[in-house]
């Protein structure tokens, strides 16, 4: 099951150049939630405060809460959150070292897990889930750079259900992808908020509709407008949501 | 100024610049030239299995040479590549941007330079001193530390080749960081990391003036790792400034296969895992 | 990060990286260890002979007399008759590789030249004795006496083992040492600045002589101070072709010793501690020679490009 998460006054830096400017925001579970909005408006920021990646780079810095099902992140050892809050890259960055089958139980396995048996369930599993499995069952063997994009892409998903996080968070993952690629990663975000609650950004309006259940947009590092995706791209509360929709700018 | 007397000036200076290089490369084919033709008539079976005789008598080899090499080579590997390795993992995973680094990267340029015998002279008071004899541990020990700061610079450029992407994604993973690096950072780099070594196996594999009064030499097969031991550069070494005929045939077939050995190890190195895409 | 959060790190995680900072700062341990350890041994020939170790010219173990001016003599001629000859030769073949060569010929050739530095010093040293040392005795020896035998350095028997013989061989030893970091240095070189001079109607070589090599010209400069690093402690190969004898002598064609050399041949021979003190004290010098030179020699070399700022992380 998904887990909810709630943000709360959340600012980050790069050094000096504040990129994230007092978020607050509700994120329900098994809801696929859209971010949206110009490039640079701290959107990968964002996701990346959420999994506190960011802050594994020199000079960063945050504030501010984040909450997931009633416990502050913060409190957390960041390698136990991250095994709860997965992500997937804009560019498929499967392990070159790595065979298909390693690539996917990599988490599990460099976590502790032996069992062979197990591993192997484990990995039938997650391919099924990134709806992989029928295209590589018969070379898991064979190096995870071997796959063309979508597929790699799709690997990558594939090896963040593995290690059954509850949260999914997605920064752009199908805008390295051709337009048949795209449809099989957005059939399956739908498939898979069964399970997760996956935060999804995007650059594409069209994708956003399609599959987002609210969506929220972000200008200049703040959070403007946040609600269902339907209410967003109809009926947009604040001017600068419509403005950007309608293509007035970014 | 004129075009033709341009036109003439480029051409000469090309020139110039080609027989340079042919001059550089006179010397490479001479002397494997000589050590082809002087050490091929002097090899032979015996070579490899026999002991060194007395004084100039025929039928001497250099068994224990050969293999001394290899213990000393091995030795110096043993300790070399795991401290280099881990000293380059800090320069490229956990500190690459601070003083340290900058001092330390520096120090290892400039131990690269440090003229070989230095290093036997410090394990010769430091270890054969201590120890009260010269030994392969001793030896080993000397090109252990030629070989460092050789393995720190290849394995950090290797390591640095690796994307950020790739550790993103290992720590997205909910993988710690030290495991991330251990299990795939350094698979990712192994190739190049491989190649690192090797060249700095086939550097200390010719190295005799570390060796002089470390191992110092030995015309019987050591029984230990804790006495004079045997080695190809130094035997060759010995046997060329011998007074006698037979020994400097000998000198020329250790010298052939010395350069076989650094030869085969640079071709492997280069061309075997030359794929330095990650 | 800010404080008020906690970033904790498994124990197995903090135990590598102790580890591996204790690497990297066990190498900067070892040099001034290195530095120490010869320094210690050192001290009794440094106390007795002070400054006069290195202006005296008698070196006679049997009197306990000990001056190094013989060696330092030797090593200092060699080095920069090598490094006459090996820098022109060095930057032409860098020039030819990096800029006139096409792509294949490149790796062929460049792997030919590493080559030359990958042979060990020893089998320099026995063709030096068999082949090098021969030919100079019988064939330019006489015929650079001949010819220019009016100049001091030239005259004299023909021997073959000499500084003649010491100074060839260390420059062929580090001709790949000068030729590997001029072409990295020029390979740093923005290609910007080549198209901008071909653009203007340069012939190739004006554009090397204006765009290239004002550029590169201080990471050659270090280039062929590393060379000159390689050439003073190079040991075997001038062992066994300079003649061994701790003379003082104009010509090139008169035995001489180096530094390296002497140490190479007395060091298991010292009978009693102020010799071997002695010898050690000439390592010394050698060392912190080595030390300064390639101190300087690396700041210039990372001056052009390639130094230590390394990549971006992200
Ligand atoms: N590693 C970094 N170092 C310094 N500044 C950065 C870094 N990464 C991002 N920034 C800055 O932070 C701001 C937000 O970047 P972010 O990557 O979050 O934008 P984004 O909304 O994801 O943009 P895009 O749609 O182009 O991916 C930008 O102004 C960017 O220049
Ligand atoms: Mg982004």
């Amino acid at each position: 099951m998904g887990h909810t998460l709630s943000v709360r006054q959340l600012e980050a830096w790069y050094g000096s150049n504040q990129t994230l400017k007092g978020i607050n925001m509700e994120i329900a579970s098994n809801h696929v939630t859209a971010i949206i909005g110009p490039s640079g408006c701290g959107k990968s920021t964002f996701v990346r405060c959420i999994n506190r990646m960011h802050e594994t780079l020199p000079g960063s810095k945050v504030k501010g809460e984040i909450i997931l099902d009633g416990e502050s992140i913060y409190e957390q050892d960041p390698v136990v959150l991250r095994k709860m809050v997965g992500m997937v890259f804009q560019k498929p960055n499967p392990f070159p070292s790595m065979s298909i089958y390693e690539n996917v139980v990599a988490g599990v396995r460099l976590n502790g897990m032996r069992n062979k048996k197990t591993l192997q369930d484990i990995a039938e599993k997650s391919l099924r889930m990134a709806a992989l499995w029928d295209e590589v069952k018969d070379r898991l063997n064979y190096s995870g750079m071997s796959l063309s994009g979508g597929q790699q892409q799709r690997l990558c998903i594939a090896r963040a259900l593995a290690v059954e996080p509850s949260v999914l968070l997605m920064d752009e993952p199908a805008s390295a992808l051709d337009p048949i690629a795209t449809m099989h990663i957005e059939g399956l975000v739908r498939q898979l908020k069964e399970d997760y609650t996956i935060l999804i950004v995007t650059h594409n309006m069209q994708q956003a509709a399609r599959i987002a259940d609210s969506t929220a947009f972000f200008l200049n590092g703040e959070l403007v407008e946040h609600g269902p995706t339907s209410e967003i791209f109809t009926n947009p509360n604040d001017k600068r949501t419509e403005d950007y929709i309608t293509g007035r700018f970014g | 100024m004129n075009d033709i007397f341009r036109k003439y000036q480029n051409w000469l200076m090309l020139i110039v610049f080609i027989i340079a290089t042919i001059i550089a490369l006179i010397p490479l084919f001479g002397v494997l030239g000589y050590v082809l033709k002087n050490g091929l008539s002097a090899l032979n079976i015996q070579f490899f299995i026999n002991l060194p005789k007395a004084m100039g008598l025929p039928g001497g080899g250099m068994a224990n040479a050969i293999v001394g090499t290899l213990i000393m080579v091995l030795i110096a590997s043993l300790i070399g590549i795991p401290i280099g390795i881990l000293a380059a993992i800090y320069l490229t995973e956990y500190d690459r941007h601070s003083w340290l680094s900058t001092v330390v990267r520096f120090a290892t340029d400039v131990l690269t330079g440090i003229p070989s015998i230095i290093v036997g002279i410090v394990i010769y008071t430091a270890v054969v001193l201590k120890m009260g004899n010269f030994s392969a541990l001793a030896g080993g020990l000397a090109l252990a530390i030629i070989m460092i700061p050789l393995i720190i610079r290849s394995t950090e450029e290797m390591l640095k080749l690796v994307s950020h992407s790739i550790r993103e994604a290992g720590y997205a993973l909910g993988i710690s960081k030290g495991k991330t690096i251990l299990k795939i950072v350094l698979p990712t780099a192994a190739k190049g990391i491989i190649t690192g070594a090797m060249l700095a196996v086939a550097r200390v594999a010719g190295e005799t003036a570390p060796l002089l009064f470390t191992a110092l030499g030995n015309q019987y097969w050591a029984r230990s790792l804790n006495e004079p031991i045997a080695s190809l550069p130094v035997q060759i070494f010995q046997y060329a400034t011998s007074p006698y005929k037979e020994w400097h045939q000998l000198a020329w077939a250790g010298s052939l296969v010395l350069i076989l050995m650094v030869i085969i190890l640079n071709l492997v190195a280069r061309f075997a895992f030359r794929s330095r895409s990650i | 990060m800010s404080k008020q959060y906690k970033l904790t790190a498994s124990l197995g995680d903090q135990i590598l990286r102790l580890l591996t900072l204790s690497m990297a700062i066990g190498v900067l341990v070892l040099m001034v260890w290195m530095g120490w350890q010869m320094f210690d041994t050192a001290r009794p020939s440094i106390q007795r002979f002070g400054l006069g170790f290195i202006t005296s010219r008698v070196w006679d173990p049997v009197k306990e007399q000990f001056g190094a001016l013989p060696f330092i003599y030797g090593t200092l001629v060699t080095s920069f008759l090598a490094l006459l000859l090996a820098a022109p030769i060095g930057l032409g073949v860098a020039i030819f590789l990096n800029e006139m060569a096409e792509s294949r010929f490149r790796a062929v050739v460049g792997f030919l030249v590493e080559m030359l530095a990958a042979i060990p010093s020893v089998v320099y040293g026995l063709w030096g004795i068999f082949v090098l040392a021969p030919w100079l005795k019988t064939t330019v020896e006489p015929g650079l006496a001949k010819w220019l035998g009016f100049i001091p350095l030239f005259q004299g028997t023909p021997v073959g083992f000499g500084m003649l013989a010491g100074g060839l061989i260390l420059a062929v030893m580090i001709l790949p040492t000068i030729a590997a970091i001029s072409r990295e240095v020029m390979a740093a070189v923005p290609n910007m600045q080549r198209e901008a001079a071909l653009a203007l109607g340069a012939t190739k070589w004006e554009m090397i002589r204006v765009a290239v090599l004002p550029y590169a010209k201080s990471g050659i400069m270090g280039g062929i101070m590393l060379g000159l690093g390689r050439a003073l402690g190079e040991t075997m190969a001038v062992t066994m072709v300079i003649g061994n004898r701790p003379d003082i002598l104009a010509s090139l064609f008169a035995p001489a010793y180096s530094m390296a050399a002497v140490i190479a041949n007395e060091f298991t021979e010292a009978t009693y501690d102020l010799y071997l003190s002695a010898l050690v004290e000439i390592g010394l010098i050698l060392f912190g020679i080595t030390l300064v030179l390639n101190f300087f020699a690396r700041l210039l070399v990372w001056s052009v490009g390639r130094g230590p700022k390394g990549g971006s992380i992200v």
